[in-house]
């Protein structure tokens, strides 16, 4: 079991997972009003894995998510009233709104999307772990996708391509178990991910993403490993997605026991039931960053009931760059 | 015009895109080349050789085949600040990396809301004419000008061979580079100063009053060669090389059309739904009382690129239909 | 929103679903997050969770009902009676519906959804009209060539593709000696024109007055009106200038007829001259004839007519003899105001300005205003001043009231 850090740092854990917590279960509730539409793929379950990896991450880091992406961006520092706002389709929002829950970017943040396509930013960070080694910068580029990505192509490319390259990127595979519907057991011929990775020469491990502190133990080692090797590492989170894969679905693919079974060992439950037992924390602490994280969450969404709609006379600017090189 | 080099001689289209490429390199130290068989081998079609001596290994980077790792790589790259110059062998293998080139290069700058361009040039062979068959005579500039996002040039000429990459740098968007195989060994002398090149505009490439002839790429030489036939039978030819695919300079041709009030369009691709039919209806749109003719077409025809050389001929536009058509749309019956 | 809970939106296709289970009934306290009912979409049945905690007061849809997205489902903590109102003052199509297999749920929309489900069914077309088949062809640029030399196209021959008439075709045409299709030699119509102008400066003793007046008025009416009809109905503003001229022609008679043998005669009807210049020195001015006791739509109609066939050459006699005052509009052109010149033996002319938004001068303000210049030229002869300051007053109070035209 992974040592316990200081109590302030814990409870700076827990506070990042409850405001991921508080503003997906926000967003599922504004969907189903219909102030947010399209696509919405929410977090619940796996704030460990972005919390725990965001702690190994400098400032001029550079990260590449995929459409499951608003904890990762909350984790990162991107402010909710900008996300929320996006969420919205409001010009305040991060991208004017025009790119929604799946399509977050903060260049300030080094944030660099938000694909849509599974796979798709891999070959993105292999390219941000090249631009930064080229520069002459000790950055390092954080690739988060899903286990379904697995199945693609540009994964296969891009692990060979970051080894043989000696880029530094670090890939944590957040394997939920399943691509949309599709278990990993009926997608893949070789279930173990890390002999999966033997192929490419880069260091790999696996860790438990349900606990924060060990995700963020192997990230912390493994962040280092990329910035001081300039190789490329490779992280699986094995973890659990609460909810459907997009807002809503029948859930014919998974049993209600299985979703319970993983829900008790949630990564909120887990870090809180530890903390208590070590009497670092006391239930006050606990409704304190759960009232807070909601207070964040309401001035968030006031912001973006406020927000403004981007005028349709700008529809087609920044299809080109605005300024020349 | 200024700065020609001190003793014209004539070169390939190929030696004048080493000459942009190595300009380009010597003086940004931010661009650096990946592509499959660049260095070692010296480029499938020799277009880098040379370059991988002369610029090391970090600047010249052989790639496995991954078109779509090795692109991504290059957007990625790009968005953190450098400028990559990425060749792919050819068109048809860009579409293993179609899913960077459409759905990251050509979004993120309007999906972020402007903040992050792509500064990403990519170059790639194309077209037919080599008895290379159908998976390696893809003519699809039409089809990537149909994307928002990117720009799309067509170098015909020795200048613009030399010149493009240069004028491509100057812009902070995804720019594909389209090369056409039969042009390679081409060879003319170069006559402005690549500094003087855009990716703009098309040009003129002959002036005259009865039809204009709308082409681009290596199509342009057929309609040349067309248009001095044509002059022997009294019928003068304006020649339009588009040079840039999109945005579309039509400015340029609906002017011409203005003038000839007669247009006819040369384009390798195939012709439903391609490129000569956006000219031919922004001529429509723009210029339809100045027509004393229907506008009309001379494209590729509608088949896999065969392999046999008479065969391949065939599928491709002659330089006898151009001349045919465009004296037909000009000369009187009556 | 507290308090109630509503058919969710559960992805962004959906637009309604049914209500397969309750799995809470009144009484139950619910907290936020339990499931309380199943929902059938067209992926399956979802649980569906709320988002408020409190006690179920109703339920106001029974199972097996299909409704729209929003449509509220449950009443939590009291106000039952309020609620039920809810759903008796919905619109008939938001209703609940019972789900029936045997007969198709009707379609139900969110007020959000653009996305509409009703089947259009296109209309069969058993027959499809075929072309004229006279239809000639005649190239765009041919055919501005023709109306700009007033080539009739009926008379030329195409010899470009498909037979089709060509610009050349059509310069040819104008070329001839013989003209088929030019009513009149353009030198000899130039000589007409000078024979009747000198005549005019010579005999006829001219008087002048202009009046600028606001066009806003007909601007609007004739707006409103070519908004309700057809691109071919659509008025033009001469047209609403024409019908006021007549109408003042009406009304003083003085303007409106012949100075002839020493002595004026007053035309019993209003045939309106409109001056309409031709390429090549060219100018006729053919009338409308019964300008005054036409409606605008039947004007536009018979200035469109003679406009065709003035270009194409094809005026009756009538129209150019019987002209018993005479319009010339520059409305169109860049000219502030027109001082004509009289036709001979017409006693007047009216003169059309620019149509344009000028400095106007209302209650001390100064503002932007779509005027036009009315000027008249008359035959000192026969009138004075006065009565042409009556003309044109008569002309302007018309064009405020435009739609009693």
């Amino acid at each position: 079991m992974t040592l316990l850090p200081t109590r302030e740092h814990a409870l700076h854990l827990l506070s990042e997972m409850l405001r991921i917590r508080c503003f997906e279960d926000r967003c599922a509730e504004l969907y189903s009003a219909g102030k947010i539409r399209g696509f919405l793929h929410l977090y619940n379950g796996e704030e460990g894995v972005a919390v725990g990896v965001m702690q190994a991450l400098r400032p001029e880091d550079d990260i590449a998510g995929t459409y499951r992406e608003h904890g990762h961006a909350i984790a990162r520092g991107i402010p909710m009233r900008s996300l929320m706002a996006e969420l919205y389709g409001k010009l305040e929002g991060c991208c004017r709104g025009r790119g929604g829950s799946m399509h977050i970017f903060d260049r300030e943040r080094r944030f660099f999307g938000g694909n849509a396509i599974v796979g798709g930013g891999l070959p993105l960070a292999v390219g941000l772990g090249l631009g930064e080694r080229l520069m002459g910068r000790d950055a390092i580029a954080a690739c988060f996708f899903g286990e379904g990505a697995v199945a693609e192509g540009e994964f296969h490319e891009s692990m060979n391509l970051a080894s043989l390259w000696h880029l530094p990127v670090l890939f944590i595979c957040e394997n939920n178990q399943y691509a949309m519907g599709t278990a990993w057991s009926r997608s893949e011929a070789e279930t173990d991910l890390i002999a999966k990775l033997c192929g490419y020469h880069m260091r790999a491990e696996s860790v438990d993403g349900m606990d924060v502190l060990a995700v963020e133990d192997r990230a912390r080692e493994l962040a280092e490993y990329v910035r001081h090797q300039r190789m490329p590492a490779f992280l699986e989170a094995r973890t659990y997605r609460f909810r459907a894969h997009s807002m809503y679905d029948p859930q014919l693919y998974r049993s209600k026991a299985e979703v319970e079974d993983w829900e008790n060992k949630g990564p909120l439950i887990g870090l809180t039931q530890r903390l208590k037992a070590e009497n670092l924390m006391a239930e006050e602490d606990f409704i304190r960053l759960q009232r807070m994280a909601n207070e964040e969450v309401d001035d968030a969404v006031s912001f973006a009931e406020q927000g403004s709609l981007e005028r349709v006379e700008e529809l087609t600017r920044f299809t080109y760059a605005e300024q020349t090189a | 015009m200024s700065a020609l080099p001190q003793t014209a001689r004539a070169i390939t289209y190929r030696e004048a895109l080493r000459q942009g490429l190595r300009s380009v390199l010597l003086n940004d130290p931010d661009v650096f080349l990946i592509g499959e068989d660049i260095g070692k081998y010296g480029g499938c079609f020799a277009v880098t050789k040379g370059l991988l001596e002369e610029f090391g290994e970090a600047r010249i980077r052989d790639a496995p085949l991954s078109e779509s790792a090795f692109v991504g790589a290059g957007i990625g790259a790009a968005l953190a600040g450098m400028r990559p110059v990425v060749e792919i062998m050819t068109v048809n293998f860009s579409l293993l990396a179609l899913d960077q080139i459409l759905n990251t290069a050509a979004t993120l700058s309007h999906m972020s809301g402007g903040q992050c361009p792509v500064p990403l040039i990519i170059r790639m062979a194309t077209g037919a004419g080599r008895q290379v068959a159908a998976q390696h005579s893809h003519s699809l500039e039409g089809w990537y000008s149909h994307i928002p996002g990117l720009r799309i040039v067509t170098p015909a000429t020795i200048d613009d061979a030399a010149g493009m990459l240069r004028a491509a740098l100057e812009f902070r968007d995804p720019v594909i580079i389209f090369e056409h195989m039969n042009l390679y060994n081409v060879q003319g002398e170069l006559s402005v100063d690549a500094a003087s090149i855009n990716i703009e505009r098309a040009a003129i490439r002959r002036a005259g009053q009865d039809i204009s002839l709308i082409t681009y790429g290596a199509s342009l030489y057929k309609c040349l060669t067309a248009a001095e036939q044509l002059s022997a039978q009294g019928i003068e030819a304006e020649v339009i090389d588009l040079r840039v695919l999109r945005p579309l300079d039509e400015k340029t041709f609906i002017q011409s059309v203005r003038r000839t009030r007669r247009a006819l369009i040369v384009d390798e691709g195939w012709r439903s739904v391609g490129l000569a039919a956006e000219v031919g209806m922004r001529i429509m749109e723009q210029a339809f009382y100045d027509l004393d003719a229907p506008v009309e077409r001379v494209c590729g025809v509608e088949v896999p690129v065969p392999y046999a050389k008479h065969m391949e001929e065939a599928a491709l536009p002659r330089v006898e239909q151009i001349v045919t058509l465009a004296a037909s749309m000009v000369k009187h019956v009556g | 929103m507290s308090g109630e809970f509503r058919m969710p939106s559960l992805g962004p296709d959906m637009e309604a679903g049914t209500l397969v289970q309750w799995r809470v009934k009144p009484g139950d306290a619910v907290k936020r997050g339990d499931i309380v009912a199943l929902v059938e979409t067209e992926k399956g049945i979802i649980d569906v969770e709320i988002f408020s905690d409190g006690v179920v007061d109703q339920l106001l849809v029974p199972e097996g009902t299909h409704v729209a997205v929003g449509t509220l489902l449950a009443q939590l903590n009291g106000g039952a009676t309020r609620t039920r109102q809810v759903i008796e003052v919905g619109k008939p199509s938001e209703a609940p519906q019972p789900l029936a297999r045997s007969a198709p749920v009707p379609a139900t929309h969110a007020a959000t959804s653009t996305t509409p489900t009703t089947t259009i069914v296109p209309p069969t077309i058993s027959s499809v009209p075929s072309p004229e088949a006279h239809r000639r062809k005649v190239s765009p640029a041919a055919r501005a060539r023709a109306r700009e030399l007033g080539v009739d196209l009926e008379r030329v021959t195409g010899t470009g593709m498909g037979a089709a008439i060509t610009i050349e075709d059509v310069v040819r045409a104008a070329q001839t000696v013989d003209k088929p299709g030019i009513a009149e030699p353009a030198h000899d119509m130039r000589q007409i024109i000078a024979r009747a102008m000198s005549r005019s400066k010579r005999e006829i003793p001219h008087y002048y007055l202009s009046l600028t007046c606001s066009f806003a008025k007909a601007r609007a009416f004739l707006d409103r009106y070519n908004a309700r009809v057809d691109i071919e109905s659509r008025l033009l503003p001469s047209c609403v200038l024409l019908k006021a001229v007549a109408q003042a022609a009406k009304a003083m008679p003085e303007f409106n007829g012949f100075y002839k043998d020493d002595a004026f005669q007053a035309a019993s009807d209003v045939h309106l001259g409109v001056a309409i210049a031709m390429r090549g020195g060219r100018l006729v001015a053919p009338a409308l004839l019964n300008a005054d006791q036409k409606s605008l739509a039947a004007l536009m109609i018979d200035l469109r007519d003679l406009a065709t066939r003035v270009r194409a050459g094809h005026m009756r006699s009538s129209e150019l003899s019987m002209p018993t005052l005479t319009v010339t509009s520059f409305a169109e052109e860049d000219v502030d105001s027109v001082i004509p010149v009289i036709y001979p033996p017409q006693v007047a002319i009216v003169g059309v300005g620019a149509i344009r938004e000028r400095p106007w001068v209302v209650e001390g303000q100064v503002r932007a205003e779509l005027t036009v210049p009315i000027s008249l030229a008359a035959d000192h002869r026969v009138t004075d001043g006065r009565a042409g300051t009556r003309f044109l007053a008569t002309i302007r109070n018309a064009l405020q009231a435009p739609e009693q035209l």
